[in-house]
């Protein structure tokens, strides 16, 4: 089960409303290798871990992949907070707003909505946990350039926390992955 | 959102943030006696620091330390998006 605790990971503050802006985070929010991808692959590849660390790992990472995608929530949410339909359409956000209205919705950066196929379970824990470590590369170059995009101090400071973070569940990522490897080689020594 | 809260609030943040890394540190060093040390330490502030927080400014988990129930105040308090900074 999951608790809801009422407070972002991280503060997220921006200057003034950036509509443009909004629709490229949107990469990291229902994106191929964005914050719901990431909590999803996680919580699911779990089930099929040999090693109480690879577990123990999955489960706490894919948990802090959802704390991630609430502060890109929030920073979509505050980047396009009041704004007008006239505006949302001069950013190349008409199509969202037909059918979203202002509403968030998982979509990538051009639109295109969030899909199971982004993300892989083989039932190979050497396998799965190296497309875990390939998806917290992809999303730290994702950062890389969406902290090239912006000039608001908040936003660039808020991006810069969750690009860190994947430099550290990667480093986890091939520990984990070692556990397994070591398991899997004293399995064979039977 | 006040001054003051804002401070306490980071403040939690951070020492959350040192928790969070240290478990996840943990779940691959099981065995590091500083880690756990750490972890432990940070821990207890934690939970005080939270304690704190909730008796000012709102509950942040449903079953958490808020100082009366009536009315249902959980959802009360501002949400995590619609704090400004």
């Amino acid at each position: 089960m999951w608790i809801y605790e009422k407070k972002l990971q991280y503060p997220v503050r921006v200057e003034k409303c950036d509509v443009g802006m909004a629709r490229y985070l949107n990469a990291q929010y229902g994106g191929p290798d964005g914050e719901l991808a990431a909590a999803l692959r996680y919580l699911n590849q779990r089930y099929t871990m040999p090693t109480k660390k690879a577990q123990g790992l999955l489960t706490d990472i894919g948990t802090e992949e959802m704390a991630h995608l609430e502060i890109i929530a929030t920073l979509v949410y505050k980047l396009t907070k009041g704004v007008s339909p006239e505006e949302l359409r001069k950013a190349g956000l008409g199509g969202h707003y037909a059918h979203h209205d202002n509403a968030l919705f998982y979509t990538d950066a051009n639109g295109v909505p969030w899909t199971a196929a982004y993300i892989q379970a083989t039932g190979d824990p050497i396998t799965d946990l190296h497309e875990d470590m390939a998806a917290e590369q992809k999303a730290r170059a994702t950062y890389e350039h969406l902290i090239n995009l912006t000039d608001d101090p908040g936003v660039k400071d808020a991006l810069r926390f969750l690009r860190e973070r994947e430099v550290v569940h990667f480093q986890r990522f091939g520990e984990a992955l070692n556990d397994v490897q070591d398991f899997v080689q004293h399995k064979r020594c039977y | 959102m006040t001054r003051e809260q804002r401070q306490m609030l980071r403040c939690l943040q951070e020492l959350e943030f040192v928790a969070i890394d240290l478990n996840l540190f943990l779940d691959t060093h099981p065995t590091d006696r500083a880690a756990l040390q750490d972890f432990k330490r940070v821990s207890e502030e934690l939970h005080k620091l939270k304690m704190a927080y909730e008796a000012k400014y709102g509950l942040l988990t449903v079953t958490g330390y808020g100082p009366d129930r009536y009315p249902w105040n959980w959802i009360e308090a501002p949400w995590p998006w619609e704090l400004e900074y």
